[in-house]
């Protein structure tokens, strides 16, 4: 069949030559004529007319600026409370030795600090901490985890790639091994209002996934933190690493090495105008990197938490875009088409002088 | 064989350039990874001051030597190896791969193109290689055999000039060219039987013969009993019958002769005494048998020569003879060979229609015909036999001069002819030449012709395919001048050279100042240069201002050359000017040249197939070149051109987002995607658009490719792979390497990227990013293409969504193996609305720059194909194929219902 249409259609596409004596020509090396081998398929071609551009710029920015109020909108409506503390929380007679303070596990690390609500924070309200200059993304401290060992409970001593905090000094595995769990973030919040505490939950702070597949419920703590260096939070060996939700947050490592973690929910809408009590275990190491160490209470909207970046940009590239549009039709009126000469093609005029 | 060479291999200059990127790009690898390695030196160093760890979660007082903060410059070195491995992706392997795949399409493409099928000879074009598909569409000259590859080979017997009359009617097309230069409309009656029966050979009448278009009334069907002269007409067509070597095919069941003939001009006699009534059927080693039309029976009655010697043809002698005995009993010499050495030979009484023959054979050559001389004389009995022991002797001899001995006897008999008359063969130019020739002209490319044949021939055949139009200013160079004939003379050879070259040189210092008065006056000139110059003008002193001179004509032609200076011309093109040569041939004569262009293409023809064997692309006929460049050629140059810049560009946007990370993670080397996200970016997200770019591209169609060959231009002044072009396209890629980065970051980076306050984290932005990537690449791709067909909307959106598809499987699979991919799309990333935003405002910002440069330049910098798009677009041009025929079709049409009508009438 298929060849059969190929040879009709061939007798129309050339010279007329081809419709005779059919038969001879089955044997003929003649090409089989289809619109794919003499490259003659139904295609678009989109060129860039005047219409067209300004047609798409128009377009682009028609539909920019609006999503990019939108974004504006939405990260607006969002209530953001960010309170750096890792100066401030440093007694003043330790000013001048900050390492010293928060390496000596026998000075009060307390500090407690009241914050004023701006707007109403409708719950739940997410608590973060946030870091600067830690480089978590590190190749050498992304690679120090051990995955297998943290599913199962079988894979205990797998801590190759855990090195130096895999094993105890008398070669016992440490649950779990590598640089981030040993490092583990172990400032705590404490918040009051009105002298009553507030419940910080740590409900699906983690996620799902990392809880159910990647954290075995089955494989607790061992060994952990029981070196000679402390790095940062011990665990409870009593609760098993699927349901420790800060170490999940904390080994799902950040992209940047400023970054917030998720500390916690506050289920409780506060309202504007309230005064916050944190109570701030200042116990983590960043002194010694000069990083800064932040807490902050968000809320969030449909887009996520505060950031004007995106709906900024959005505007800007929709404004730019009719800008464009705009100085293109000027300019296609300001100046017409210089193209129009058919003497450009023409035969007569020395191709090599063009 | 004498003047084969190895084959060479060839590689295009598109590939030599893209080495050359490849090198740029390897300088940029290491230069960032150096600069990698020194940052990273530097923090690693700072890890540890005096006793004090700075970033103490790294542990760096227990760490691997890569790490070490202690041996810093090691751990930088040992970093650089590391970042040479991640940056990687800069150098796109794999399109040494795609290149490879995507030509051997484009040559399958070729070969089954229906335009360039021969019906005659049931050839299609092929290529012989892949390497060169791109750079058809960038030669600047063209150097073109004449017999055989302009002309069919098939010679045809069209007039004779007999006892001082000049007989056949047919008008050849150099004449029609040469009345078409005077200004004279063509004779149209002549014109269109001759045209019609030469073209449509059996179709237009019974009659018609392949290698016979003699129309004269006068001589046909018998009635040359009639003429005043016709004994010697008689005389004449019975030497046309019995001198000659060919051999005839006797078809048992209809009765028809074939003859297999040395060269297609005996053929042509021999068919053409059939013609007339001498009708050669057979060959014995003794004699030869003819059916001849007894003119005063009109009976048709065998006769049998006795065939006694054949002195046989040679360059040298040019001529050759047979000496038979005719049933007569007479001894007869009949003899024919070139005008220069047969008039010297004639009796005195034999030159009776001397003047006349001169004159019908100066107008023959200008007519573009091939001439020979007919004559005879009778011999004595004592005189052959005397004769016949020398030549016997001489035949038989055994010492090295043996030629030389048989040349001199032969000499000494075949003197005192009696002029018969002359004949004219013609070599028919092949279909479409003239018109080929002129479109190529237009768009740019020059043609050389190097022939064999004499001048007059020669430069009749150049006006015959426009090569050489009216107007022009020729510029001869020639040894053949008198002062050198006399040097020739005197036979010292030095003297000649010497002479020979002070001439070459001071007619080169003519031709220059003729053509620098004649650019004035802006006239197009022409170089005509014959064999003997040519070995002069291709010496080490000479070769440049010989070059200079050929280069400012518009059209070459170099005559009575040798296969070896073909050569020798060829590579002189090559080198002297840098730019593209291709070679175009049928006989293995032309071998040398084939081999030595940057490309040779055979004319698979008459001759055999050793130039179709040498060749890097085979076409049928020469009017085929056409296609080949400018639809073929210009069509490959620009998807290769296309495909490698836009490689870059999409490895440099890749492997730039890397960079871009590492300077945010200390350059540590950790990669900000999944090992098998950048594994496959090369092989399933870009690879197959960028491939379908390269096969199935089209700037404008092949219609308005022919229509427009100054659309070739862009090639010869390789506009699509220029450095600027290149550069241009990498630093797109940097461009949009950055907006990628720094957009994604900036907006979903740090605050919570989803309503239920999760944040981003490292594999969170790993998998936007190369969202990103994958969307920004490929609608490029998207924008560059000219030709969207279904394939190109296949492959460029199924590579989109293929990244997603992907995503999902690789993300469902267990942890053991998706590691930081685990669920990112389906749990993370797809629920979150700012995800989806940030990938729509990162490819409309990176694209933007792009689509407003190339709207800014389509419009106001256009190139070639812009303009010829534009018109096309506003429908200047229709894209189907409903047109009229091409106006030489239709003339056909014409008078072929004219003369319908006069035989109704």
């Amino acid at each position: 069949m298929n060849t059969k249409g190929a040879t009709t259609s061939s007798a129309g596409g050339t010279d007329g030559a081809s419709d005779s004596s059919s038969a001879a020509k089955r044997n003929s090396k003649k090409p089989k004529y289809s619109r794919f081998t003499q490259q003659e398929l139904p295609a678009c071609k989109p060129i860039l007319t005047p219409g067209w551009v300004i047609t798409t710029f128009i377009f682009v920015g028609v539909i920019f600026i609006p999503i990019g109020l939108a974004s504006l909108f939405a990260s607006e409506r969002v209530v953001e409370i960010v309170y750096r503390y890792d100066e401030g929380c440093i007694p003043t007679n330790y000013s001048d030795q900050k390492l010293a303070y928060i390496q000596n596990s026998t000075t009060n690390k307390t500090c407690t600090r009241s914050l004023i609500v701006p707007k109403q924070m409708k719950r739940p309200v997410y608590v973060y901490y946030q870091l600067d200059n830690f480089y978590q993304n590190h190749r050498r401290y992304v690679k120090s985890r051990s995955d297998k060992q943290l599913r199962s409970r079988a894979s205990e001593s797998d801590t190759s790639t855990c090195d130096p905090e895999g094993t105890t000094p008398d070669n016992s595995p440490i649950v779990p091994c590598g640089l981030i769990a040993w490092s583990l973030f172990n400032d705590t919040y404490g918040f009051l209002v009105n002298n009553k505490t507030l419940k910080v939950s740590k409900r699906n702070i983690a996620w799902k996934s990392d809880q159910e597949h990647k954290f075995g419920s089955d494989v607790y703590p061992k060994n952990f933190q029981s070196g000679g260096l402390i790095g940062g939070a011990k665990l409870n060996a009593s609760i098993p690493l699927s349901e420790q939700a800060d170490l999940i947050v904390w080994m799902r490592t950040a992209a940047f090495p400023t970054f917030r973690k998720l500390y916690g929910k506050i289920e409780k809408d506060l309202e504007a105008n309230e005064n916050v009590t944190v109570v701030i275990q200042n116990n983590y190491n960043t002194y010694s990197f000069g990083g800064k160490k932040k807490l902050v209470l968000s809320t969030t909207s449909w887009i996520g938490g505060k950031n004007d970046f995106l709906g900024v940009a959005y505007l800007t590239v929709g404004g730019l875009c009719l800008f464009l549009a705009i100085s293109f039709i000027l300019v296609y009126v300001v100046k017409p088409r210089p193209l129009g000469d058919p003497s450009f093609l023409s035969w007569n005029r020395n191709p090599s002088g063009v | 064989m004498q003047n084969a060479i190895d084959p060479p291999s060839k590689r295009s200059k598109i590939e030599r350039k893209m080495d050359k990127i490849v090198y740029i790009l390897f300088s940029t690898l290491i230069l960032i990874s150096f600069v990698g390695s020194v940052f990273f030196g530097i923090e690693t160093k700072k890890d540890i001051s005096g006793g004090a760890y700075r970033r103490w979660y790294l542990r760096p007082d227990d760490t691997t030597v890569l790490y070490d903060p202690r041996r810093a410059s090691l751990a930088a070195f040992l970093h650089f190896l590391t970042g040479l491995m991640l940056y990687g992706y800069l150098i796109p392997i794999s399109l040494y791969v795609s290149i490879e795949i995507v030509k051997v399409l484009q040559s399958i493409f070729i070969n089954q193109d229906q335009d360039m099928y021969h019906e005659e000879t049931d050839r299609p074009a092929h290529a012989q290689t892949s390497n060169l598909n791109e750079e058809l569409g960038q030669v600047v000259t063209v150097l073109s055999d004449k017999t055989g590859t302009l002309t069919c080979n098939s010679m045809e017997f069209v007039k004779c000039s007999i006892a001082g009359t000049a007989y056949g009617r047919g008008i050849t097309e150099v004449e029609r060219a040469l009345a078409k230069r005077r200004g004279d409309g063509p004779p149209e009656d002549v014109d269109a039987s001759s045209d019609l029966l030469g073209h449509n050979g059996d179709v237009a009448s019974g009659k018609s013969v392949k290698g016979f278009n003699f129309r004269d009334e006068r001589l046909m069907n018998g009635q040359w009993v009639n003429e005043p002269h016709a004994d010697v007409i008689q005389k004449f067509f019975r030497v046309l019958a019995i001198c000659h070597t060919a051999i005839p095919d006797v078809n048992i069941n209809t009765g028809e002769i074939t003859y297999e003939a040395e060269s297609p001009d005996e053929a042509a006699f021999v068919i053409a005494a059939r013609e007339l009534g001498f009708e050669f059927f057979e060959r014995t080693q003794t004699s030869i048998w003819l059916h001849e039309l007894d003119h005063r029976s009109g009976k048709k009655v065998d006769r049998i020569y006795e065939l006694l010697d054949v002195l046989e043809f040679s360059s040298s002698r040019k001529r050759m003879s047979v000496i038979v005995r005719n049933p007569e009993n007479q001894l007869l010499l009949l003899c024919k060979g070139a005008d220069s050495v047969m008039f010297e030979r004639l009796s005195k009484d034999g030159r009776l229609f001397e003047a006349q023959t001169k004159e019908h054979i100066k107008t023959y050559a200008e007519a573009g015909l091939r001439t020979l001389v007919i004559a005879y004389c009778e011999l004595g009995e004592e005189e052959y036999i005397v004769w016949k022991e020398e030549f016997t002797r001489a035949k038989t001899a055994v010492t090295g001069d043996r030629d030389v001995l048989v040349d001199e006897a032969a000499d000494k008999i075949e003197r005192d002819l009696i002029l018969l008359g002359a004949t004219a063969v013609e070599d028919k130019l092949q279909k479409g030449v003239p018109e080929c020739i002129d479109k190529l002209a237009h768009a740019g490319i020059k043609l050389w012709v190097l022939t064999g044949d004499k001048m007059e021939t020669a430069v009749n055949i150049g006006y015959a395919c426009s090569l050489l139009r009216q107007g022009m200013k020729q510029i001869v160079i020639t040894l053949d001048s008198p002062d050198i004939h006399a040097l020739e003379k005197q036979g010292d050879k030095d003297a000649i050279a010497k002479a020979s070259r002070e001439s070459v040189t001071g007619q080169f210092r003519e031709g220059k100042s003729q053509l620098s008065s004649a650019n004035e006056s802006s006239v197009e000139s022409a170089l005509i240069i014959d064999g003997e110059s040519l070995d002069f003008a291709l010496d080490k002193n000479l070769e440049s201002s010989f070059l200079e001179l050929a280069n400012d004509c518009a059209s070459v032609i170099c005559y009575r050359s040798s296969p070896k200076q073909k050569a020798r011309v060829t590579r002189l093109v090559k080198m002297g000017t840098g730019k593209t040569t291709l070679a175009i041939g049928d006989g293995a004569n032309d071998v040398g040249m084939l081999q030595e262009a940057d490309i040779g293409v055979g004319i698979s023809g008459v001759e055999g197939m050793q130039a179709v064997m040498a060749s890097d692309y085979a076409i049928a006929q020469f009017r085929f070149l056409e296609r080949l460049l400018l639809v073929h050629g210009h069509w490959c140059y620009r998807r290769i051109a296309m495909m490698i810049c836009y490689f870059f560009y999409k490895n440099i946007a890749f492997g730039f987002t890397l960079f871009w990370f590492e300077a945010y993670a200390s350059f540590s080397g950790q990669a900000a995607y999944n090992d098998w996200y950048m594994s496959f970016y090369n092989v399933f997200f870009t690879s197959f658009p960028v491939i379908a770019l390269g096969v199935f591209d089209q700037d404008v169609s092949a219609r308005l490719c022919l229509k427009y060959p100054v659309l070739y231009q862009e090639g010869i002044q390789n506009k699509l792979f220029s450095w600027p072009r290149i550069l241009g396209w990498m630093f797109n890629g940097v461009i949009s390497s950055i907006i990628i980065f720094f957009i994604t970051t900036n907006s979903i980076i740090p605050q919570s990227f989803r309503k239920d306050g999760q944040v981003v984290d490292f594999e969170v932005l790993g998998a936007t990013m190369y969202t990103c990537v994958v969307w920004v690449v490929n609608c490029q791709m998207a924008l560059s293409v000219n030709y969207f067909t279904w394939i190109q909307h296949f492959f460029i959106w199924g590579s989109i969504a293929f990244w997603y598809i992907f995503l999902i499987i690789y993300g469902s699979l267990s942890p053991t193996l998706s590691t930081t991919a685990y669920k990112v799309l389906v749990e993370a990333c797809a629920p979150s609305s700012l995800y989806w935003l940030a990938t729509l405002l990162v490819v409309i910002s990176t694209l933007l720059p792009y689509f407003s440069y190339r709207a800014f330049q389509t419009r106001f910098r256009p190139m070639y194909h812009d303009i010829i798009q534009r018109k096309r677009a506003e429908g200047l041009e229709t894209e189907t194929s409903v047109e009229l025929p091409p106006p030489r079709v239709n003339d056909k049409i014409q008078l072929l219902t004219r003369s319908l009508k006069r035989r109704d009438s």
